[in-house]
């Protein structure tokens, strides 16, 4: 045996259940997982690793789609893979029946458990939907194609 | 029937337009419906490719 220096891989999980404060932290109302949502974003809009909360501005509208987008399926507790902490929705993130006719090309994902919180922002082709659905189908949960991974 | 800006419409009366993009990126496609030249239903089926990635690294002690 020799030793090795490394991160373990079980911090990198415990990172997404927020089993460690290095920091000053918050006090945790439950020990449940918290709520996601996802939230469309215009062309024009500027979500991005500066990106520190969901907000309204820059955010589509339209029929049948409500300020703040719509919660995401999330029956995937935070998971390793080899020496990767994942974490994928379990469910595609759909937004059913809407009209959004300004262009689009960006959902945010955000924890509306603790103050809209950001998580992330996804990017695609500029999109419109016409009293259709917008379908966000989720990659396979695994090192290689989770849709949030930590390494 | 399909759900248009008219309401619900038999599919037989609409054109319908399908596309795809494919690239590192994402894998769309969307299906388009014209009543005439006006459109009348778009939806689309967005698949992510590229995650969110975030790397932690340890730092050298001494």
């Amino acid at each position: 045996m020799a030793n090795t220096q490394a991160i373990a891989t079980s911090f990198k999980g415990e990172i997404l259940t927020a089993i460690h404060a290095l920091g000053t932290t918050v006090t945790r109302g439950a020990t449940t997982a918290d709520t996601v949502k996802a939230a469309l974003y215009l062309t024009t809009a500027s979500i991005g690793a500066g990106t520190t909360a969901y907000s309204a501005t820059g955010e589509v509208s339209g029929t049948n789609y409500s300020a703040g987008g719509v919660t995401v399926t999330n029956a995937n507790a935070p998971s390793t893979s080899s020496t990767t902490a994942i974490w994928t929705p379990s469910a595609s993130i759909v937004y059913t029946t809407v009209t959004l006719s300004t262009a689009f090309d960006c959902v945010l994902l955000y924890n509306s458990t603790q103050s809209n919180k950001a998580i992330g922002g996804y990017t695609f082709g500029a999109q419109t939907i016409t009293a259709g659905t917008l379908t966000l189908t989720m990659p396979t949960n695994d090192a290689s194609n989770a849709l949030l991974r930590v390494a | 029937m399909i759900t248009t800006t008219k309401g619900d419409m038999d599919e037989s009366l609409l054109r319908k337009v399908e596309g795809e993009v494919d690239n590192d990126n994402e894998h769309t496609t969307w299906v388009e419906y014209y009543d005439g030249d006006e459109l009348v239903h778009r939806s689309a089926h967005v698949r992510l490719k590229k995650p969110l990635f975030t790397e932690i690294v340890g730092g050298q002690i001494g």
